[in-house]
């Protein structure tokens, strides 16, 4: 009995070491598997083993850390929520108004360093060393102009950039032009929705106003001279425009987003805006992987949602133009009652290049403080 | 006391303390009326921006720290500073005064201007101790050092140190049994008050916090209330009350523990 | 039993001062001085060091220089101007409403409620206070609203919330708690035998407040008047909360180096900024102690 039993251990222990070799070895099949060395520094899905094996590396990661990411902004909510039940992965999203300065600050090397960031261009532009290169399996549909060519960032959404309003709370129930601002009706009312030296939409704010002004996207002193003017005139709130102070009644005049003006019309019945016709501004934000992410599967699987033809509908349905927009128009793959329903764009748009804003952010870094104190 | 001056007296406490009365409830009902309203102007009081704090990740976990941090704040601050006094009274009586001066100091610094000199050391703690958020404590007990310092002060000036230790030595206690048996179940109401000071600059505390990008409650419910305003009020005007609670609980057994003792207002 | 023989007199006849007693005795201080040494003094000397170290090493004055700039001039004058006056305000209210108390019972219910509630408030601010302020006096606020339906616009001439009379209106919600908190046991220390001295001599409430108990308590608060100046000085939060787009303060140009890009163009600053705070502080906290030990002659 005693050899019965050591023999059948023995076969045991044997055919599952056999069984251990063969698993460990079939997930070899030519490309790297995706493990966790792996996946902090692979490029692309297939650099990963493939899309199967990213989703299962980024299921077996369990959680995705995201920052600034407040859930009406591009319709961000359904976005989130659309992923945790795809594949299972809890979102953490911290510091939801939290502006691009505030998500590079955040990566302080924890683990609790947010995995991807979503910012405008002149903190995407000066931060690269921080970003990790990823391009997502429909790299090729996202124009060469919008993208770094590593894929140290690239362009997610845009939108123009307007003056929200309550029409409650304006002389005249319009506004016509942007020198209307100046006028007295509007004392305490005007707000921007980030601070310029820190915020991407901040930023384009006082883009917008120096262009309507008469300025350039070369040369932005007249908007922050507009902004200095509004501030004399007792017009200028110093509250970033949120949500929260949208529903309040704190700042019922907003430069902000196009996008975000659909949200705001949830809070405040008949919330218009105005985007002037000789300064239509637009702007993208970018995604970039933090190099140190804590969960690198988990990032790159995010990315790649995000690009899907799913996540880029969720973000055209908030109103935000997705980049892949042209692409999937030709291919029908798009939402098109959502493409209907964004608002109309007469004219020509302007959009800042890199170095137009990296100028402008630095000219405002040296003046806002004076213009505004 | 004189009839009509008793009568004017009054009148005068009646009028003081309705009219400050109004102005600090105002608020507070301010807050209140705040988070019980509904999503429109018409719709019906409501309890859903109270429910919504238990929904809120971000505000559970910011409740959580910041109780975390006062716990171990408090205790931290009775370990470092009730043996420090106690063998200063006891035996270096001449560096009391620098003591005072230190626990004092942070009076002095502002905590926005300590935090600049914190960052670069913070750094630091982050790489080589721990990058979690309860390495707040290390600052926290210094900013709680002035008030723990008066109460446990006047509490160990209330009771007769010297002979009370020399007493337990001679029948050959060690300092350990000195401190935890003699010296602090003799001065209970200092130290409660020492603890529950700090527990309220804990769950206070602001600027250290968020200028070292760590999430504790305060931060939580800047975050929280720029979007949703109600969570954040029932939040903040929820703590407000707490600690009101807590401390009148603290005078009501403080006042029954201090019968023994020196009562402010009455000579002895 | 002879006093020579006897254990006790004999301990404490030996000095307390000898070489090795002493050097062990100090080892019982060393963890309290080491760890307010790394966390209290050593921040402390990195802001006052690299306000006058120059971007490439050296010592300098520039780092200073940023503080003329006029914004900057603005924002120390705004910090000194809105603590001083809701200081004296706060003084003066806060004097009122303890005396309020004061002259109640010693253990009854209000006196503990008013002291509980004042502990709380004392350290009240940051958004909660900002919430509270706007739902209360913001331009929905409720008392708004009910003195426009009422005929009175406070918003008419310009919405002065924002504006530092709003900044001191908000701060008085902190500092005459805090004023309650800190002159109250001044207050305790008035004797009524001093009151019934007076009246015996002839003296009315005029003489007692003019010739007695004001004197007596004018370095009291005095002294209290100046903490609740620190206090304002330092405070940050409430501003944080309220001017979320930066405003023209000290401690939110501080935030704002901080947290901004701007550090970069100006490191030193906000070191700088930092220990002008400091210093300004001291001068007002080192006067408050000297008033505290001639308080103390008296009332304690």
């Amino acid at each position: 009995m005693n050899w019965g039993s050591r023999i059948r251990g023995l076969a045991v222990g044997v055919t599952s070491l056999l069984l251990v070799a063969a698993c460990g070895s079939s997930g070899g099949g030519g490309t790297a598997s995706c493990s966790e060395s792996t996946a902090k520094t692979a490029t692309s899905a297939t650099a990963c083993g493939g899309m199967d094996a990213l989703v299962a590396a980024a299921k077996a990661e369990g959680q995705l850390n995201v920052i600034a990411l407040p859930p009406d902004w591009a319709n961000y909510g359904a976005v989130i929520s659309a992923f945790q039940s795809k594949y299972g992965i809890t979102v953490n999203s911290a510091n939801p108004n939290g502006s691009s300065q505030d998500e590079v600050n955040a990566f302080d090397g924890t683990s609790n360093a947010p995995d991807v960031v979503d910012v405008g261009q002149s903190v995407a532009l000066a931060n690269t060393a921080k970003f990790t290169p990823y391009q997502v399996a429909t790299w090729g549909d996202i124009p060469a102009g919008a993208k770094e060519s590593t894929g140290l960032w690239f362009n997610d959404y845009g939108g123009y950039m307007g003056i929200g309003y309550n029409p409650a709370k304006v002389p005249g129930g319009v506004i016509n032009s942007i020198q209307d601002l100046l006028g007295s009706g509007f004392k305490s009312e005007v707000a921007l929705a980030g601070d310029p030296t820190k915020s991407n939409q901040g930023l384009n704010g006082v883009i917008m106003a120096a262009v309507a002004n008469g300025g350039s996207l070369d040369d932005i002193s007249a908007g922050v001279n507009f902004f200095k003017q509004l501030k004399q005139k007792g017009n200028y709130v110093p509250v970033v425009g949120t949500d929260s102070t949208v529903k309040l009644g704190q700042t019922p005049v907003l430069f902000e987003w196009d996008y975000l003006s659909t949200s705001h019309g949830k809070s405040v019945s008949g919330w218009k805006i105005y985007v002037p016709s000789n300064a239509i501004i637009g702007g993208y934000y970018s995604q970039a992987i933090n190099k140190a992410a804590p969960h690198p599967a988990a990032a790159r699987l995010w990315e790649e949602y995000l690009y899907s033809d799913a996540g880029q509908n969720l973000w055209l349905k908030g109103g935000a133009r997705p980049v892949r927009m042209a692409v999937m128009t030709t291919a029908g793959t798009i939402d098109a009652a959502a493409a209907a329903a964004l608002p109309a764009v007469k004219g020509t748009p302007q959009v800042p290049s890199g170095d137009q804003t990296t100028k402008a952010s630095q000219y405002v870094i040296a003046n806002w403080s004076a213009a505004v104190s | 006391m004189s009839r009509s001056r008793r009568f004017k007296l009054r009148i005068f406490r009646v009028v003081v303390l309705l009219l400050m009365g109004a102005f600090f409830l105002m608020p507070v009902g301010a807050m209140l009326e705040f988070s019980t309203r509904g999503n429109e102007v018409t719709s019906p009081r409501t309890l859903d921006a109270w429910l919504r704090i238990a929904q809120t990740p971000g505000l559970v976990k910011g409740i959580v720290t910041s109780l975390q941090l006062a716990v171990i704040t408090s205790l931290g601050m009775l370990a470092l500073l009730l043996p420090t006094m106690v063998w200063v009274r006891l035996r270096l009586p001449r560096i009391s005064r620098i003591v005072e001066f230190i626990c004092l100091l942070p009076l002095t610094v502002p905590a926005i201007a300590l935090v600049v000199g914190l960052k670069p050391l913070y750094v630091w703690v982050n790489i080589n101790v721990t990058p979690s958020v309860l390495a707040l404590a290390f600052a926290y007990l210094i900013l709680v050092l002035p008030y723990s310092y008066r109460s446990l002060d006047a509490g160990l000036a209330a009771i007769d140190l010297k002979t009370l230790s020399e007493a337990a030595r001679s029948l050959g206690a060690g300092w350990g049994t000195v401190m935890l048996r003699i010296v602090i179940p003799n001065m209970p109401s200092a130290i409660l008050n020492a603890s529950l000071l700090s527990v309220a600059l804990v769950l206070g505390e602001y600027t250290v916090a968020n200028l070292l990008n760590f999430q504790n409650l305060q931060v939580e419910v800047a975050y929280v209330g720029l979007t949703d305003a109600n969570t954040s009020t029932a939040v903040a005007v929820g703590a407000l009350l707490l600690a009101f609670i807590l401390l009148m609980v603290l005078t009501l057994v403080g006042g029954r523990l201090q019968q023994q003792h020196y009562i402010p207002g009455q000579r002895a | 039993m002879s006093a020579a023989g006897n254990p006790a007199v004999t301990t404490a006849a030996r000095p307390d001062s000898g070489g090795r007693q002493r050097s062990l005795s100090w080892l019982g201080a060393m963890p309290f001085f080491v760890y307010v040494g790394i966390f209290l003094l050593l921040p402390t000397a990195i802001v006052a060091i690299g306000s006058f170290t120059a971007s490439g090493g050296g010592v300098t004055l520039s780092n200073f220089a940023g503080i003329d700039k006029p914004f900057m001039v603005k924002a120390f004058t705004n910090s000194l101007v809105v603590s001083s006056i809701s200081a004296a305000a706060g003084a003066i209210l806060g004097a009122v409403l303890a005396y309020a108390v004061v002259t109640g019972n010693p253990n009854g219910l209000l006196r503990r409620i008013i002291m509980s509630a004042s502990g709380v408030l004392a350290q009240f601010g940051g958004v909660a206070l900002a919430f509270a302020f706007i739902a209360t006096i913001g331009s929905v606020g409720f008392v708004y609203v009910f003195l426009k339906d009422h005929g009175l616009d406070i918003y008419a001439n310009s919405v002065w919330f924002y504006e530092p009379p709003g900044i001191t209106l908000i701060y008085l919600y902190f500092q005459i708690p805090l004023m309650v908190l800190v002159f109250l046991p001044a207050l305790d220390g008035i004797r009524p035998q001093w009151r019934e001295a007076t009246e015996s001599l002839g003296g009315s409430t005029w003489h007692y407040w003019r010739y007695v108990a004001g004197p007596l308590l004018a370095p009291a608060f005095l002294g209290c008047t100046l903490l609740l100046f620190a206090n304002a000085f330092s405070a940050y939060a409430t501003l944080s909360a309220l001017l979320t787009n930066g405003g023209s303060y000290v401690p939110l140009q501080i935030q704002a180096l901080l947290t901004g890009e701007t550090e970069q163009s100006q490191p030193g600053l906000a070191q700088a900024l930092a220990l002008a705070m400091v210093f300004i502080v001291v001068v007002v906290m080192s006067l408050y102690a000297l008033l505290q030990r001639r308080t103390s002659r008296w009332l304690h």
